[in-house]
Formats: structure tokens, C-alpha cells, sequence
């Protein structure tokens, strides 16, 4: 007992710096989003193509969905968009953008350029629906099932690691309820 | 000398200068006082989400000014504290609040000091109160003293 007494100190400072090294590698920019589990937030929002066609979350249900929160201000948008334009390809996903608080004439001329790879991009100039979401800067992308929940949210670019480590996983997963018609 | 001088007043100017704070100005007007002093209150309260150590208050960030113009129109629709504070975190998450919820979650940041300082004044107590050894153990027997004085004797 006496001796267990005089190594406690020890013991609490090899503790406390175990815990400390471990703080080193975290990264304290990665929050769980507070929508996961949740419902689609309702919108009703014009396109980015078409200022007199208005969509809402209903347009983005059925299918497994990934609504990327993009505009033309972000220069880290510019390096993911080789990989969206990839990903677009993936017959089991949908991909559908959130032009976040830009210029529509901007982000059109943008998709010209770079090739489209959305099915649709919700035009919100306002930043509306992004407050619904939580969204705090672009890009962002959130992954939707086929019950209109929100099951990820990840900030920031994805490129080919980000995607086999954080989505591919959920993807096959959400593929598999779906099939199993859970 | 002269040089000295110069030195001098170049190190008098430059310190008189009055550092420029850089904080967000916006021009919200309020139509009361009450609400105004809520404003401010919640804008310290709530964290911004990409700035990690600023609040509302002051953060440049856009999102931040975002946040606070939603803010205002919350309590400009006449909502509660509670209310809007909720709204942040539905939104936002825990994270938003600089001072967290008590939850299950957080009992140990909320209630680990107090239980700590309450440790400390139990060890405290029990090592003020273990008993002094006591005086007859440290008074020689009648046995030993003899030995003590024929070992005495001796030199």
C-alpha cells in the first residue's frame, strides 16, 4: 500500500502525458454534424440552371444521395471537382451540388468549364438551406439514404483516399439496406 | 546625439500609435435595450463553428456574420434565448456552446472539479486526524532502561 502510494504520482504523470500525446493527433476540426440521423431539412429552392424551376427535398429522394456543398469562391472546390466528376459516374450514388452563397453567373460559367457532374445544383445564394445544415464553409459533402436521412456529413476536399477511406464503406453499406429494402 | 534623439522619437511614435482592434462592425439596430443587451449576451455565448476559438461576437469569418444576422432575425421574430439557443444547436451541434450542456456527456467537466477539491479535503482531513503515535510507545520500558544503564556504566 505505502509503496503503490509513493508510485502514484508517477503513475498519474505517465496518465496524464498519455492522454496529452493523444490530444496531439486529433483533429480538432472534426465535428459530427448535428443533422446525422436527422431528416432532410425541408427547402424550396431555384436551380442553378434555371431560375424558374424550383425543387425541394422530395427531389432528392429514392435514391442514395450526395449533396456537395460547393461555389466558385472556394479554391479547394476547384481541386476536388476532378474527383466529383468521377464519382458522378457511380451508378449506385446521385450527385446533386449546393452552390452555397455565390454568383449564378459565376458558378454556371464554372460547370462550363469544368464539366458538370451534378444531376442538379440547388442555387442557394442566400445561404439558406446551408444554415440548415450546419454547413460553416464549402466544400462539404453530405450523404443522404433513400429515406431522405442524413447518415455523413465530411468537410472538406475529397479526392481518391478520401473517398475509399470515408464514404465507399457507407456507401456499400447503404446499398445493402437498400437492397435488403430496409 | 542626434541620432539618439531620432531613435528616441521614432520609438515615441511608434508606441503612441493605438493598436487598431479588429472587430466585426455591424450595424443591427434594435428596438429596444433589452434586446440589444440579448444580442450581445448570445453573440458571446455562442461559438463560431469555423473559428474555433472566437465567438460570434468576434469572428470576422462569414459564417460568423451569417450567425449573426440569423441572430437577429430570431430575436427580431421575438423567439426566446432557449429557443434560439437551440436552434444553434440543432444546426450546429454541442459545439456551439462555449458553456456545454450537463448531459451525461459532460457530468465529468461539470462536476470532476468539484469532486476532485472534495478528494483533496478528505485526504486532507484523514492525515490531519490519523492519531498520533502514542506517548507511552516512545517512553522506554523498565527493561530497556536498565540495559541503557549498564551500557552507560560500561564506558
Amino acid at each position: 500500500m505505502g509503496s503503490f502510494i509513493r508510485f502514484l504520482p508517477l503513475i498519474l504523470v505517465i496518465a496524464l502525458g498519455v492522454v496529452l500525446y493523444r490530444g496531439l493527433s486529433l483533429n480538432p476540426q472534426d465535428m459530427p454534424s448535428a443533422l446525422v440521423g436527422k431528416t432532410m431539412p425541408a427547402f424550396a429552392l431555384k436551380t442553378l440552371k434555371d431560375n424558374g424551376q424550383v425543387v425541394t427535398q422530395v427531389d432528392l429522394l429514392g435514391d442514395i444521395v450526395l449533396v456537395n456543398v460547393w461555389a466558385t469562391w472556394c479554391p479547394t472546390c476547384k481541386y476536388e471537382h476532378p474527383y466529383l466528376v468521377d464519382i458522378a459516374k457511380d451508378p449506385q450514388v446521385k450527385l446533386y451540388g449546393l452552390n452555397y452563397k455565390d454568383d449564378r453567373a459565376a458558378a454556371q460559367q464554372w460547370l462550363k468549364n469544368y464539366d458538370d457532374p451534378y444531376v442538379f445544383s440547388i442555387f442557394d445564394e442566400e445561404g439558406t438551406l446551408g444554415l440548415d445544415l450546419g454547413v460553416y464553409g464549402a466544400p462539404e459533402t453530405f450523404v443522404i439514404d433513400h429515406h431522405g436521412i442524413i447518415r455523413k456529413r465530411f468537410a472538406g476536399a475529397i479526392d481518391t483516399r478520401v473517398w475509399r477511406r470515408e464514404f465507399e464503406p457507407l456507401i456499400a453499406q447503404l446499398v445493402e439496406e437498400k437492397n435488403q429494402g430496409k | 546625439m542626434r541620432l539618439i534623439s531620432i531613435l528616441l522619437l521614432t520609438l515615441v511614435f511608434a508606441f503612441s500609435v493605438n493598436p487598431v482592434k479588429a472587430s466585426p462592425v455591424d450595424t443591427y439596430e434594435f428596438n429596444d435595450e433589452v434586446t440589444k443587451i440579448r444580442f450581445q449576451a448570445l453573440t458571446k455565448e455562442l461559438r463560431c463553428p469555423k473559428c474555433q476559438n472566437q465567438n460570434l461576437a468576434d469572428s470576422n469569418s462569414p459564417i460568423a456574420a451569417d450567425l449573426r444576422k440569423e441572430l437577429y432575425e430570431l430575436l427580431q421574430q421575438g423567439k426566446a434565448d432557449s429557443e434560439i439557443v437551440n436552434f444553434m444547436v440543432d444546426r450546429y451541434g454541442e459545439f456551439v456552446l462555449y458553456r456545454p450542456r450537463v448531459s451525461s456527456l459532460t457530468y465529468i467537466l461539470w462536476f470532476g472539479p468539484i469532486v476532485l477539491i472534495l478528494l483533496g479535503f478528505i485526504v486532507v482531513i484523514v492525515i490531519v486526524r490519523r492519531k498520533p503515535v502514542a506517548k507511552s510507545d516512545l517512553v522506554l520500558s523498565k527493561e530497556q532502561q536498565d540495559k541503557l544503564k549498564n551500557f552507560l556504566n560500561d564506558k
